[in-house]
């Protein structure tokens, strides 16, 4: 990707702004990003970090209920939001005269959203069907990102649900609403990033016209969820009522993804090596000539990379025959990890991951919303939204060696297994 | 129960201020037109290029009608995708991943009973292979018998997980309810059908439906678009030129009718799937009909969203929009509901449909879905995959890139008249049939007392 032409900057209040701009196309995307996901939520309210993020839909001081979705999308615009690990985004996209639309419905209810008892009601018979039909009434639901974490981890902020138990979803209150807003919505816990069509002088006077007298709060401290990693082989189990065949997730702790992140994207590499194309090492093995697994993946990230600090998980989810007993899968795997540690991967092989890589993060990046977002990420995580645009060109510079010792580093005693079981074999 | 000390809920919820008004919209600057060539090869084959050089990158889309009324077609028309990347007589299926690899490409294979469709991306840089890689598989593809058992035996694997997948079962009960055993009804191949599967067969398919005459490239990106086709002329000088493809037989007309209740044991959730007659993007009315079914519930601020997710929190996502099969379009109507609101659901959903033809919607509705319809197009068509993807639709029905750009003066022009007209003509319940899947033992009675209902499988 091209440099991009950043300005960041700090608001009186601790508000962190990134502009991007961009005219090739008449769009502009908006997005707050706050300083906390599911692993901060305080055990018996599992699920509440996503259950807020709902609830900031629904209505701020100049805002009544329903509105802001009636002024994003009345103004051709299209929004979301979504919680992960670390951090919970909103964004629009829109056309880029209702830029300052945008502005004000994320600074008004950053600034007084109304959080009602009804509301929270709705909302959570909302995220009940939200689970119900992502998880519970689907084979493979939540798989591996709900099932995988309890087996690595033994702290309740790294193993528990990100989607919430029902019991606890019930019981959530307007006081912890209250209470999760005032700690983790403050203006200095955010990033606002505007990246399309516009002028940084235009976009700073109508950020600081709309977000400026947003009252300032503490930055909430940020605990570390550091743990230590497994001493021996964890597995786990876990019956699977819709499932037709067994399926099989292996996670493996990363290198720190922000403090040693060359580390982490040598993991990076080390999953395409492994998992992207017929061409990689355990699609041919595992796939194509032994054949053990009908789907194989390997990557960074519960639900991708770069969006987790450190403990994050390096996963192998594979979909296989009933006949085939799990620890084949393993060996296999394991002797494929012993061959790269011991020799190292050719050039033509990494340059077949570095290159698709690259194409990757051009094609994500084409797409506004993606840009804006990763600005937005990388501004929170790694202070330094400019390291989108290097990204490539650092994994591109990810040697043979490093993706060997990546390789040597997923030790088979030190890691989790979990093993999904269809609840009616042979159905 | 983080802080120690904070505000409450009401305290959180007011500033000294007040309430402030919502700013107006600014001044709209219209996209950049785009150089285009829209062509037919002499092979046939149409070819739809488009410069949009916002990244160093290209995107093809490659559709060829691929209907057949032979009962192993879905079965073998599935394995012909699956397999058609695994070698040529040039290079086998690892060399055909590397050389895609090495130009950060990728190529994707699909069918359904209308058509076979490849999706291919790469640096701009690697065009000349990605195309030379294209012309080798369609010319070429050798479905050795190791490759193609292979294959067969994953699909077998890959369809009993999709056929456990409420929205495949679904999904295909609304097929078979509304179409009977029209070929558009077999999505989803079975099991035993795939055992049946020979190379033979395969490669006979090969030859004589994967033909340019009647098909359509499209290809956006970082590219000279004059110069492209005739780089596609070239590398695709060797695909047949005779016959041409086959196309899927034209659906028979929805006329609405009972919703069939399709029993699924113990489901902790219900699929609701309705479905009408519509028109297609090249009728008079279309603009129309569109701005009408965003209102319904295409989007999100639309009356049955606000109605059953938001107002009743009956589900997580409540959705109508379109669907085009070859020269028609439905309109249909999706909600996942609990068991115990399922029914409520469904009669909110039929409330919902005989209000929008009786209380029309109003000028603030009618301006809303319209700027929608505006801009949400001109953000989809803002990227390479965007513009690609929605090209490729179009090109079915013979439109192109001058559809596009013409059609945010179409959806101007729609009145409210217009859109209450489209209303009644569209979204009366009566026109609707369709079906719902769920727990026999809790909807059953509550789904029969509302009538309009009749419990079985799918015929």
């Amino acid at each position: 990707m091209a440099a991009p032409d950043l300005t960041r900057y700090t608001l009186d209040n601790g508000l962190r702004v990134v502009l991007a701009p961009d005219p090739t196309a008449p769009v502009v995307g908006v997005s707050v990003h706050y300083d906390v996901g599911f692993r901060s939520e305080p055990e018996g309210r599992t699920g509440f970090a996503h259950l807020f993020e709902h609830l900031m839909f629904q209505g701020s001081e100049s805002l009544e209920k329903l509105a802001h979705f009636r002024y994003v999308q009345s103004s051709g615009g299209t929004f979301n939001g979504s919680t992960h690990p670390d951090y919970t985004d909103y964004f629009e996209v829109l056309p880029a005269a209702a830029l300052e639309r945008a502005l004000f419905l994320e600074a008004d209810r950053m600034r007084a959203p109304k959080l009602t008892a009804e509301n929270l009601a709705n909302q959570i018979d909302v995220v009940k069907e939200e689970i119900r039909l992502n998880v519970l009434n689907r084979p493979y639901g939540g798989f591996p990102w709900i099932l995988l974490p309890p087996v690595l981890y033994k702290t309740f902020p790294n193993a528990h649900n990100g989607y919430g138990d029902f019991t606890d979803l019930e019981q959530a209150s307007l006081e912890d609403c209250a209470a999760f807003f005032d700690t983790y919505y403050a203006p200095a816990n955010a990033v606002l990033t505007v990246a399309g069509d516009f002028t940084v002088d235009n976009a700073r006077e109508l950020i600081e016209r709309h977000f400026g007298d947003v009252p300032a709060r503490p930055k909430p401290p940020r605990p570390s969820f550091a743990e230590p990693p497994p001493a021996g082989e964890l597995r786990g189990e876990q019956l699977d009522p819709h499932a037709p065949l067994p399926a099989l997730a292996v996670g493996y702790r990363m290198p720190d993804p922000i403090n040693d992140l060359d580390g982490y994207l040598a993991n990076l590499v080390l999953g395409g090596v492994l998992g992207d194309g017929d061409g990689a090492r355990l699609q041919q093995r595992l796939v194509h000539r032994e054949p053990l697994v009908t789907d194989l993946g390997a990557g960074a990230g519960l639900f991708g990379p770069f969006e987790a600090r450190d403990p994050d998980v390096f996963t192998i989810t594979a979909i296989h025959a009933p006949e085939v007993e799990p620890d084949r899968i393993l060996g296999a795997l394991d002797e494929e990890l012993e061959k790269l540690a011991a020799a190292p991967p050719d050039e033509q092989e990494l340059a077949r991951v570095t290159a698709r890589w690259a194409a990757g993060l051009h094609s994500e990046h084409d797409r506004l919303v993606s840009r804006t977002l990763a600005f937005g990420s990388f501004e929170l995580l790694y202070d330094d939204p400019a390291l989108v645009a290097t990204l490539a060109d650092r994994i591109a510079a990810v040697t043979s060696d490093d993706v060997a010792a990546a390789a040597k580093a997923l030790r088979p005693d030190s890691r989790a297994v979990l093993v999904v079981k269809p609840e009616q074999e042979g159905k | 129960m983080t802080s120690t000390s904070h505000r409450t809920a009401e305290e959180i919820g007011r500033t000294e201020r007040g309430p402030r008004p919502v700013p107006e919209l600014g001044e709209q600057r219209a996209a950049a037109d785009l150089s285009h060539v829209d062509t037919v090869l002499a092979n046939g084959l149409r070819v739809l290029a488009v410069r949009k050089a916002t990244v160093p990158l290209v995107e093809v889309r490659l559709w060829i009608p691929f209907a057949g009324d032979d009962e192993l077609h879905p079965a073998t028309a599935e394995v012909l995708a699956e397999t058609l990347l695994t070698g040529t007589a040039k290079r086998d299926r690892v060399a055909i991943d590397t050389e895609l690899a090495l130009i950060g490409g990728e190529i994707g294979v699909g069918v359904d009973p209308e058509r076979l469709s490849f999706n291919g991306n790469a640096l701009a840089s690697g065009l000349p292979t990605l195309l030379d890689v294209f012309a080798d598989v369609l010319t070429g593809a050798s479905y050795v018998d190791a490759e193609v058992a292979r294959e067969s035996e994953r699909l077998v694997e890959r369809l009993a997980v999709a056929r456990t997948q409420p929205r495949t079962i679904a999904r295909e009960a609304l097929q078979k309810h509304r179409y009977g055993s029209h070929p558009a009804t077999r999505e989803v191949p079975h099991a035993e059908d795939i055992v049946k599967v020979t190379p033979e067969g395969v490669r006979a398919l090969h030859a004589a439906s994967v033909l340019p005459r009647g098909a359509t490239m499209v290809i956006v990106g970082d590219i000279d678009p004059e110069k492209v086709v005739g780089d596609i002329e070239r590398a695709f000088s060797g695909w047949g030129t005779n016959g041409s493809v086959k196309v899927l037989a034209p659906l028979p007309e929805l006329t609405g009718g009972d919703v069939l209740f399709v029993p699924r044991p113990g489901a902790v959730q219900s699929q609701i799937r309705l479905s009408a007659q519509a028109v297609p993007r090249t009728d008079p009315r279309y603009a129309a009909l569109q701005i009408t079914n965003f209102v319904f519930g295409g989007y999100f601020s639309s009356r049955l969203v606000e109605n059953i997710r938001e107002d009743k929190g009956y589900t997580y996502g409540a959705h109508s929009g379109f669907e085009f099969t070859g020269a028609s379009a439905v309109v249909n109507v999706d909600a996942d509901t609990a068991s115990d609101v399922t029914a409520a659901a469904l009669l909110e959903t039929r409330y919902e449909l005989g209000k929008l033809g009786l209380v029309p919607p109003t000028e603030s509705e009618v301006e809303s879905a319209r700027q929608y319809a505006i801009g949400s197009l001109v953000t989809s068509t803002a990227s390479q995959t965007g513009l690609a993807g929605q090209l490729t639709a179009l090109a079915s029905t013979g439109l192109g890139l001058d559809w596009v750009a013409a059609h945010p003066e179409r959806l101007a022009a729609v009145t409210v008249d217009d859109v209450a007209q489209a209303a009644l003509d569209f979204f009366a319940p009566g026109r609707f049939t369709g079906v719902v899947v769920g727990d026999a033992e809790k909807l059953g009675p509550k789904l029969t007392a509302l009538g309009g209902v009749t419990v079985g499988e799918p015929s």
